[in-house]
């Protein structure tokens, strides 16, 4: 019991030492860090924190989802101090903050691995998903009906690729729908003549991507701006950030937060 | 003493009476309370008469649900009436104790297994063997086969009890009249076992409606009226699951609607077959 007291003791005591050394330093960062929004940001955003709060203990970062539109509005209200998107800003929500682009990430329009046909326009997946082309033999394919496959209403990869792709088209009703990028690989995995877009980070050997206007779905080629789908993931912030904010969004674009970032299967941006 | 425990006890158990009531009575206020906005805003006959569901243009129409929901519903009942009243039968009258030992637990298992698994296996095994039919597998037949797996269970251990309560006199007096086995189950015993029948159908009917989690993941969820068994199709329940994740303002308060009018459609349901029983009932008696 003795022992166990003078453990604890010993280590409550370098505890306080250790905090008496860091407020005299004046150098060491303290304070909460509040972050909600996009859930395919969140991930992300969790081990971009995890990394920052282990050099600086004293930090304390909230990480939650609610999506990107929920991430806009936390923003501009002051409810988080950053607001996380999984897309472009509209126009109407431009003016209203501050954008940092923390990766990117590469929508792959993929098919059932039995496919035959390797490469589309962004017109022709824009006709697909418009179902104004039904048949693939419409795109050079065999004579059998394309089984269209989207993300429901909501979702920031879909909002993303609409917003990329469909260019105010309208994603088909006769589409099936599925909630989350692995539902719709394993949906998409399982429907030959099935056509449907997943996040690069989804991406394997269980469906094949397609090319894009003559462009391989990779990272290299997202990277360097020739795949045209690709979409920004977003940190906003109502001001200017200062202080601990802008101490965590520089070490997102860090050398170390970059390295993270393409861990995690996305790209960073510098 | 012993009086002070029978007075306690009935306290306990009007408390755990009163405590359920509470839930579902929280459940439709909030549900309601959520919902009726939406309804308001969007009007209730554009709402559920709308045929075109796209929030983000601001449509709101459910009707393509409904009607799958519906589709989806009857589809696995008209499988597992028949299946379920055999299992039934067999159990209850025509299977050796022995073989009604291994049977019955067989059948009731399927009761215990999530509904996820059923999904999973609708996904892989049943969808392909259903295009093979035509369309894309992601179908109303899908969804109403993993169904009627799911309430089969129901049907049959409900039914069971309802045509082994039939008194032995009923079997006996048909049987030494010349009645064969059949004639006696077909003209005794299933008009006298009706009402418990009925019920387990109803019950079965309650679970097939408000399954979720298998039927997103077999019926496609398109957002269209289903012209054959074989189209994709969505239901009210799905809608909620599917888009709560993202959906935020109008939007999320429309799914809450859907809620609304899938509280009210278990309520017609559950009216339409409670007087279907009573009528039966009271033919029974006359």
């Amino acid at each position: 019991m003795r022992k166990v007291f003078a453990k604890w003791s010993t280590g409550i005591l370098s505890l306080v030492a250790l905090a008496i050394a860091l407020t005299g330093c004046g150098g060491a960062l303290s304070g909460t860090i509040t972050e909600s929004g996009s859930t395919t940001v969140q991930p992300l955003a969790e081990k971009l924190a995890a990394a920052f709060t282990e050099e600086n203990p004293d930090v304390e970062i909230i990480v939650q989802g609610g999506g990107s539109g929920q991430g806009f509005k936390d923003a501009v209200d002051g409810i988080s101090d950053i607001g996380a998107l999984s897309r472009e800003l509209k126009t109407e929500e431009a003016g209203q903050v501050v954008k940092h682009v923390i990766a990117r990430d590469g929508i792959a329009i993929v098919v059932h691995p039995s496919t035959t046909v390797s490469n589309l326009t962004k017109e022709q997946v824009r006709d697909i998903f418009a179902g104004n082309i039904t048949n693939w033999n419409e795109v050079g394919g065999p004579n059998q009906e394309i089984v269209v496959i989207s993300r429901e209403e909501g979702s920031g990869t879909r909002g993303a690729f609409e917003e990329m792709v469909m260019e105010g088209d309208l994603i088909t009703t006769e589409a099936l729908f599925y909630n989350s990028n692995g539902a719709l690989k394993t949906a998409v995995a399982g429907a030959p003549y099935s056509i449907g877009f997943l996040s690069f980070g989804y991406l394997d050997s269980s469906v094949k991507a397609l090319s894009i206007n003559g462009t391989p779905a990779t990272v290299e080629n997202a990277k360097s701006g020739v795949y045209p789908i690709v979409r920004p993931l977003l940190f906003v912030t109502k001001s200017e950030p200062e202080g601990l904010v802008k101490e965590f969004i520089d070490f997102c674009l860090s050398e170390e937060g970059q390295a993270i970032v393409e861990e995690e299967g996305y790209l960073s941006v510098t | 003493m012993r009086r002070f425990i029978d007075r306690a006890s009935r306290y306990v158990v009007l408390l755990a009476a009163s405590i359920s009531f509470l839930i579902l009575f929280a459940i439709a206020f909030f549900i309601i309370a959520r919902g009726l906005p939406a309804i308001q805003e969007i009007g209730l006959v554009e709402f559920v008469t709308g045929t075109v569901w796209r929030p983000g243009q601001g449509q709101y129409g459910i009707l393509p649900m409904i009607v799958g929901s519906v589709a989806a519903t009857f589809g696995s009942l008209i499988l597992a009436i028949p299946m379920g009243l055999g299992c039934a039968i067999l159990l209850a009258e025509i299977a050796g104790r022995r073989a009604r030992r291994f049977l019955r637990p067989v059948v009731e298992l399927l009761v215990g297994i999530p509904s996820v698994v059923y999904g999973l296996v609708g996904m892989v095994l049943l969808v392909p063997l259903v295009r093979n039919l035509g369309g894309n597998g992601y179908s109303v037949l899908a969804a109403s086969i993993v169904l009627m797996a799911m309430i089969l269970p129901t049907i049959t251990s409900i039914s069971e009890d309802a045509i082994r309560a039939v008194p032995r006199a009923y079997r006996e007096a048909s049987l030494a009249m010349g009645a064969t086995q059949w004639q006696t189950i077909r003209h005794v015993l299933l008009p006298a076992a009706r009402s418990g029948i009925g019920a387990s159908i109803v019950l079965g009917m309650g679970r097939a409606v408000g399954e979720t989690m298998a039927m997103i993941m077999v019926i496609g969820n398109s957002i269209k009226f289903p012209t054959s068994p074989l189209d994709s199709a969505r239901t009210l329940t799905g809608n909620i699951a599917l888009e709560i994740n993202y959906a935020s303002g109008l939007h999320e308060d429309a799914l809450f609607a859907t809620g609304i009018i899938l509280l009210v459609f278990i309520i017609i349901l559950n009216t339409i077959s409670f007087f279907a029983l009573r009528r039966s009932r009271a033919q029974n008696i006359a």
